[in-house]
């Protein structure tokens, strides 16, 4: 019971991380109808950004753990966001008419550029960090064994849920959620009744960056160390959850993050830590055969 | 009054090739303030094209576009941005297959279409996010005016319906007043009669001179359906393979032999059939 408690708490800290990465692929495929490809890498930036800063505070002295949590929460967050904004603007932009394949290729090219990026400005070795959140509460200890709730996990799990409640909203309550629901459904008719299309793609980058670059501070603070490839395989993952859920649904993105993280917890546990990412993915192929929209997903709409 | 001033948009030899095809050929006509202006014309006239040069579509090959605003100065409409067209220039538009938001509910289609206004409120949503108070009382604003025009087309019962499940007749006049919600100054309806039944048909006449007669909106009318035309327009504009045939009051364009030929062909080669 313990055990599986413990998996439960570490599954579900993982999931949210997938979660938040996998909202940015499901809201650019819902308003242009592409996988970004290089939102991986967009994570990937938003942890580097992360330790810059935590040792940049590190230098000037401010040892304080909520304050310094804060700046690099919000330092993250602004600068990852220009980068999914220059992303958008660069790459995808100019290439808005063409057909799909073009972008996706290019989606690929800027993720192995971003990566190469990184790797020659930071080097290609790990970057360790200090943990800078520690401790937690321990509970239903029995011998050895305690199941160990750490108050890193606790923070992870709240600041997703407040991050996805606040987001939730943006979508469903306010002038630019709206907007970015019409141009979901039909950009054309969109721009017709005056809205930006280009302002609301743009924004939709820099919020699906915003959320992944707080995905990456996680990722960070959860494993201590960060290189210039971890991007990869928490993209393919994350948008293996968006997959899941149903790409284009914002909900969707959320629950298919949490299965895919405790479907990864529960089988490394139970069965082997090897074959976790054969266990994500497969659950992710019979997901499509049998149904191919994903679990929250609605049939594609014919557009006019 | 001048000439200039009376017409809201002028259209002036406006050409649209695509390749070596041409759509448009010089075509000019004036659609007068607050007034209908129909534009009629076999099937391939180029009736659509004007639309879709109109409303940023398309870039005209040749032609000047221009709308005069009666209170933000003139625009030339072959140079604007797409969403800059509705947004400054105040040019509403419907489509022959109706295109609403079919996953939103009818009230949030009516709101979409004021989303500049509501935007400046929120202060780009930053405002909204904080909750000040200007941002709720434009969004106030937004869903009475919405209710004033689900109102005129009596679908106030229905705001809460998905936009896309309402029946077809219903769909029309909602694409017609979301048209509104955005405040034109040229409203361009795609054959808006288009599978209505005679009594949705009489409902729209109404609702489209309601909408020049109270609110002082110049339409622009493609339609098929006669007895809309000569029924409401003020002004008939008659094109034929890309070319402006007649232009005139709709009994001048009925009695015209150019238009009667278009459309029904010459009497000689008939005679010979």
């Amino acid at each position: 019971m313990g055990y599986f408690l413990q998996q439960l708490i570490n599954g579900l800290t993982l999931g949210m991380i997938y979660g938040l990465i996998a909202i940015g692929y499901t809201m650019v495929y819902g308003i242009i109808g592409m996988i970004n490809f290089a939102h991986g890498e967009i994570f990937m930036i938003g942890a580097f950004i992360s330790i810059i800063t935590f040792l940049a505070l590190g230098l000037v002295g401010v040892g304080w753990v909520p304050l310094a949590l804060l700046i690099v929460l919000l330092a993250t967050m602004l600068l990852t966001s220009v980068y999914g904004w220059a992303l958008e603007r660069v790459a995808y932009r100019p290439l808005r008419s063409s057909p799909r394949l073009a972008a996706l290729i290019t989606a690929i090219g800027m993720s192995i550029f971003l990566q190469n990026y990184v790797q020659l400005l930071q080097g290609a070795r790990n970057k360790p960090l200090q943990p800078v959140i520690t401790g937690g509460m321990r509970f239903l200890e029995d011998g050895e064994f305690a199941v160990n709730f750490s108050f890193l996990q606790m923070l992870i799990i709240a600041l997703t849920i407040a991050l996805m409640i606040g987001f939730t909203l943006l979508i469903n309550r306010t002038a630019l959620g709206r907007s970015q629901r019409a141009c979901q459904q039909d950009l054309g008719m969109a721009a017709l009744i005056g809205i930006d299309v280009d302002r609301t793609i743009s924004l939709t980058f820099i919020m699906g960056a915003s959320l992944a670059s707080v995905a990456g501070l996680m990722f960070l603070l959860n494993y201590g160390v960060i290189d210039f490839y971890i991007g990869f395989l928490a993209g393919v993952k994350a948008f293996t959850a968006a997959v899941l859920g149903g790409i284009g649904s914002v909900p969707g993105a959320m629950l298919g993050g949490l299965l895919i993280g405790l479907i990864e917890a529960f089988w490394s546990a139970y069965f082997s830590v090897e074959y976790k990412d054969v266990a994500a993915f497969a659950i992710l192929v019979l997901v499509l055969i049998f149904r191919p929209t994903g679990l929250l997903g609605k049939p594609d709409v014919e557009k006019v | 009054m001048s000439r200039a001033d009376r017409a809201l948009l002028s259209v002036e030899h406006l050409t649209m090739r695509f390749g070596g095809l041409v759509a448009i050929d010089d075509v000019s006509f004036e659609a007068p303030r607050a007034k209908i202006t129909a534009i009629i014309g076999p099937n391939g006239a180029g009736k659509t094209t004007v639309f879709n040069c109109l409303t940023g579509f398309y870039k005209p090959t040749v032609g000047r576009l221009a709308l005069r605003h009666p209170r933000r100065g003139e625009f030339l409409l072959e140079r604007m941005e797409g969403h800059a067209i509705p947004a400054a220039a105040g040019v509403a538009r419907t489509f022959q297959n109706i295109r609403l938001f079919p996953g939103m509910s009818v009230l949030e289609n009516l709101l979409i279409a004021q989303h500049n206004a509501l935007m400046r409120a929120s202060g780009y949503t930053v405002g909204a996010l904080l909750g000040l108070g200007g941002y709720a009382a434009a969004e106030r604003r937004a869903i009475e005016r919405a209710r004033y025009w689900l109102d005129r087309v009596g679908l106030v019962d229905r705001a809460d319906w998905n936009a896309g499940n309402l029946p077809y007749g219903a769909q029309r006049r909602l694409e017609i007043v979301r048209a509104m919600c955005i405040e034109p100054v040229l409203l361009c309806l795609d054959e808006p009669a288009a599978g209505l039944n005679p009594r949705e048909s009489a409902e729209l006449n109404a609702l489209l001179t309601f909408i020049r007669d109270e609110h002082q909106v110049t339409l622009l009318l493609i339609e098929h359906d006669m007895s809309v035309v000569m029924e409401i327009s003020d002004h008939v504009v008659v094109l034929d393979y890309g070319r402006k045939i007649a232009d005139g009051t709709p009994e001048a364009v009925r009695n015209d032999p150019a238009v009667i030929r278009a459309y029904l062909g010459e009497p000689e080669e008939e005679a010979r059939e």
